[in-house]
């Protein structure tokens, strides 16, 4: 294998100066000491560091997507036969309910800005994220959100009006009590959180990249978490006002959809679906980012096309917003604007299959390395072409009609979320595993993940189409033997049994590899772009110096003067500023200590949030520590303030 | 010869292989700080949240057969005068932004306080404009959308008049550094994203039911 640039130079730490003298003696140590979080307990919840905050997302998500998972496993197991006995009605109707809650709102959506919170700044050559402190507030408040939501179904006051919670099934007059209150609630939290993620990813991509990586320099998979910050701002916005319009209906006697008194019970899917639809691409987009840094590498040799990837990402993005109506064909609406959205449906077809050409193109004329993360990525284009195809065909309304609300959309959303998203999230796991630990992940494992992963996958859900197409409705608990339907359905339970199997082992790959995997140099795989530069697991400053960029893939290049950049202390949490889109020097920053306030700012928050279930009031008594925390917070320290005016520069 | 400006673009070091940017400010206003960036996004939020109570104000108003569905629209008064102080606020407002953008400490304490004074009053009117709506929330939907709008204005209103207070406060008390006049400049932008985005709501909210 060859790699070009110099490794040997990495190795030596004198990476990206070929000829200097590396880092002057003490400097690592210093900006280790300077960038780590403090010990003990209290350090623990004081932790900033993005890379700290991230791992933990990740594993937070993770555990989520296991959650999830299980219950998964619960609802094939009750519909394996005719007649299921596993489990009652009532409590199917919690256990669908939390799994499509957990899987689209504490794993798909917050697992990718998880990733996107450790790699974004490695891969832009920054040493930390714009905002470190809002960064933990909102992995705080997602991960309080999540426990909530567990408790409640423990306590057996789950939701279960379904993940998209439709009205009037859970409005207060055939929802009364307190569970879709929660899941309301967990609309917030999640919502809150990932809105805030998105600040700090746009400002962290606008502003921090190293000096030289212009907008057209940067890596693919940072221009796809660019783009979903951004749909992030247009789309949460909708699911938070209509989840707060559903429970001031509930708890206050609000109207907005009480058909009674002139509300409107469609206004629900409006504004739910106007999330919901762009909600898909938020789930679907990071992971072609994913692709692109997969197939670069593993093809070794740059992607195919970057303006025109560039561009099909900024189209879907667009595009996305104009589809949510096609998750509501069959409702009264005009049939005029039925046909608009079918029309917009089909286009999305276009900026995806200009990707996927790309991707084919450069694996064509690459060299290809067939690893685990490889596969994964192949797995893609199986499925989600797919998942695609039966797309299509959901967005014409008259087979829509047929379809609708049958085990062929079940079908259709599997093949599009797992094939689009979660096959290649393992395949960046992965990728990026020694990144994360300084050590490998099994191939051998990787490899019966990978090939347990995905025959489950199809056995799984292969079957529901032709379920669906049969007439089977999503959601029913159980059916009679007369639909003969148990033989499929027990097909689907063994392909459900083959995916808890492959991410079993996944999980025992991840546990043994952390502490006896064969351990990572910092490019394992030949990458080219900026992460693969520094140490594998990076130091805590992440970049010792940080580097000029002078191409896409500055690894697979001969190196270029300037090669990096002085003057930046490494006494303090100092970072550089650059301008939005050439990259050019503008001003030095002194990033914010660690601190435990955004975790007691969380839990205030937590309180308020939970309080306001069941009392208005909580609204106003809890909003108090709230204000307390966050100004304690955002209250400067003297003896920081005194050192940085002593150094000030004014502009 | 133009002096290469290092407080611009820094300086190359050891023969152009190494870039100095010790000379680089340390703060910076407007769209060159990240802070900007991070109001900006907060305002692209809520402005959306803004955007879509009033779509579904008027969802509900396209299926209605009588709007409002109360029988009074709210009394123009207080709404009115309360958009006056609003805007007139922007005056203060605008010298804070600018006594900061000059370092200007003085100015900025004293403009700021004249702006603290005026979020005293908008918030005293506003509850006048509560009592004064002629529906309440649980009335039926027009009330709710009606409630709705002015709830999530009015939350803008007072975090808005409380962030402002803190930062006040600490412009009295220090410690002061570069900074905080960022903070000062982005915290009047922010203001005047409240008071823009009432005008809208206001539309809606006072002749929406009239027309």
């Amino acid at each position: 294998m060859t790699v070009r640039g110099d490794t040997d130079q990495r190795a030596r730490g004198t990476w990206p100066d070929p000829t200097g003298p590396g880092l002057p003696p003490g400097a690592a140590q210093a900006l280790e000491r300077t960038w780590s979080d403090p010990p003990g307990i209290v350090g623990w919840f004081s932790a900033v560091n993005h890379k700290t905050i991230a791992k933990r997302f990740m594993v937070t998500t993770f555990i989520f997507f296991l959650l999830g998972g299980l219950l998964a496993v619960a609802i094939r197991l009750q519909l394996a036969q005719p007649n299921g006995k596993v489990l009652s009605a009532d409590l199917y109707n919690q256990v669908f309910t939390m799994h499509g809650s957990t899987m689209m709102f504490l794993f798909a959506v917050p697992v990718m800005q998880a990733v996107a919170m450790y790699l974004v700044p490695l891969m832009i050559g920054a040493r930390s994220v714009a905002f470190p402190r809002m960064n933990a507030f909102a992995y705080w408040i997602f991960t309080m959100g999540g426990i909530m939501l567990y408790v409640a179904f423990f306590l057996d006051i789950g939701p279960d009006a379904g993940w998209f919670a439709y009205v009037p099934l859970s409005g207060p007059q055939y929802s009364p009590g307190k569970r879709v209150d929660f899941w309301a609630q967990m609309i917030t939290f999640t919502e809150l959180a990932a809105l805030m993620e998105a600040i700090v990813l746009i400002t962290t991509i606008l502003k921090m990249r190293a000096p030289g990586m212009t907008l057209n320099r940067m890596p693919l998979f940072v221009w796809t978490m660019l783009v979903t910050s951004f749909m992030v701002l247009f789309a949460m916005p909708a699911v938070m006002l209509a989840s707060t319009a559903l429970i001031t209906d509930r708890l206050v006697g609000t109207h907005f959809y009480n058909p009674g008194e002139g509300g409107d019970a469609l206004l629900w899917q409006h504004l739910f679906w106007f999330f919901g639809h762009p909600e898909v691409y938020l789930i679907f987009i990071p992971p072609l980012g994913f692709m692109s840094s997969i197939i670069a590498t593993f093809s070794r040799r740059p992607v195919v096309g970057y303006p025109a990837m560039v561009l099909a990402l900024i189209a879907t993005a667009f595009l996305a917003f104009g589809l949510w109506v096609h998750h509501m064909f069959a409702t009264n609406l005009p049939e005029l604007g039925k046909t608009f959205f079918t029309a917009a449906s089909l286009m999305i077809a276009i900026p995806t299959a200009v990707q996927i050409f790309c991707w084919i193109a450069t694996l064509w004329t690459g060299r290809i390395n067939l690893k685990t993360p490889l596969l994964f990525v192949l797995a893609f284009f199986a499925i989600l072409l797919l998942g695609g195809l039966t797309g299509l065909m959901l967005a014409s309304v008259s087979l829509d009609y047929q379809l609708h609300d049958t085990f062929f959309v079940v079908a259709h959303l599997h093949y599009v979320l797992l094939g689009g998203a979660v096959f290649p999230l393992f395949g960046a796991f992965y990728y990026w595993f020694p990144k994360f630990t300084g050590r490998m992940l099994s191939e051998r494992l990787g490899r019966w993940n990978f090939w347990l992963f995905f025959i489950g996958f199809n056995v799984a859900f292969f079957p529901m189409h032709i379920l669906g197409l049969q007439g089977m409705t999503r959601r029913i608990y159980t059916y009679p033997e007369e639909m003969g339907w148990g033989n499929l359905n027990l097909l689907s339970t063994i392909g459900a049994v083959g995916i808890a199997l492959s991410v079993l082992l996944f999980v025992v790959n991840v546990l043994r590899s952390r502490r006896h995997g064969e351990l990572a140099s910092s490019d394992p795989w030949g990458a080219g772009t900026l992460e693969w530069s520094v140490a594998s697991p990076p130091p805590m400053g992440n970049f010792p110096l940080v580097p000029v960029v002078h191409g896409r893939y500055p690894l697979w290049q001969q190196p270029v003067a300037p090669y990096h950049v002085t003057g930046l202390t490494n006494e303090y949490r100092e970072v550089l500023v650059t301008s939005v889109a050439d990259a050019k020097l503008d001003h030095r920053l002194w990033l914010p200590s660690s601190t435990p306030w955004p975790f007691v700012a969380a839990v205030a928050t937590t309180i308020l949030f939970i309080g306001s279930i069941f009392t208005p009031w909580a609204i106003v008594w809890a909003s108090v520590p709230v204000a307390v925390a966050a100004t304690v917070w955002f209250w400067p320290g003297r003896a920081i303030t005194r050192r940085r005016v002593e150094t000030e520069v004014q502009p | 010869m133009n002096m290469p400006d290092t407080k611009r673009d820094g300086r190359l070091v050891e023969d152009g292989r190494v870039l100095d940017v010790s000379t680089l400010p340390t703060f910076a206003f407007g769209h060159r700080s990240p802070m900007w960036w991070g109001t900006m996004g907060l305002m692209l939020i809520e402005g959306t949240v803004f955007a879509l109570a009033i779509m579904a104000y008027f969802y509900l108003r396209s299926h209605a057969t009588a709007w409002p569905m109360s029988r009074f629209p709210p009394e123009l008064i207080w709404g009115t005068i309360n958009t006056a102080v609003m805007l007139a606020s922007a005056i203060p407002n605008e010298f804070a932004r600018r006594a900061a953008e000059r370092l200007d400490l003085q100015k900025v304490r004293l403009w700021m306080v004249v702006c603290l004074l005026f979020s005293i009053v908008f918030l005293g009117v506003r509850v006048l404009e509560f009592t004064t709506l002629n529906t309440r929330w649980d009335s039926n939907a027009y009330g709710s959308a009606v409630w709705m709008l002015m709830g999530l204005h009015t939350t803008h209103l007072v975090t808005d008049a409380y962030d402002s207070a803190v930062l006040t406060t600490l412009m009295f008390t220090g410690p002061l550094e570069g900074k905080r006049y960022v903070d000062v400049s982005e915290n009047a932008a922010y203001w005047y994203f409240v008071v823009l985005s009432w005008l809208p709501i206001y539309a809606v909210v006072y002749w929406g039911a009239r027309f």
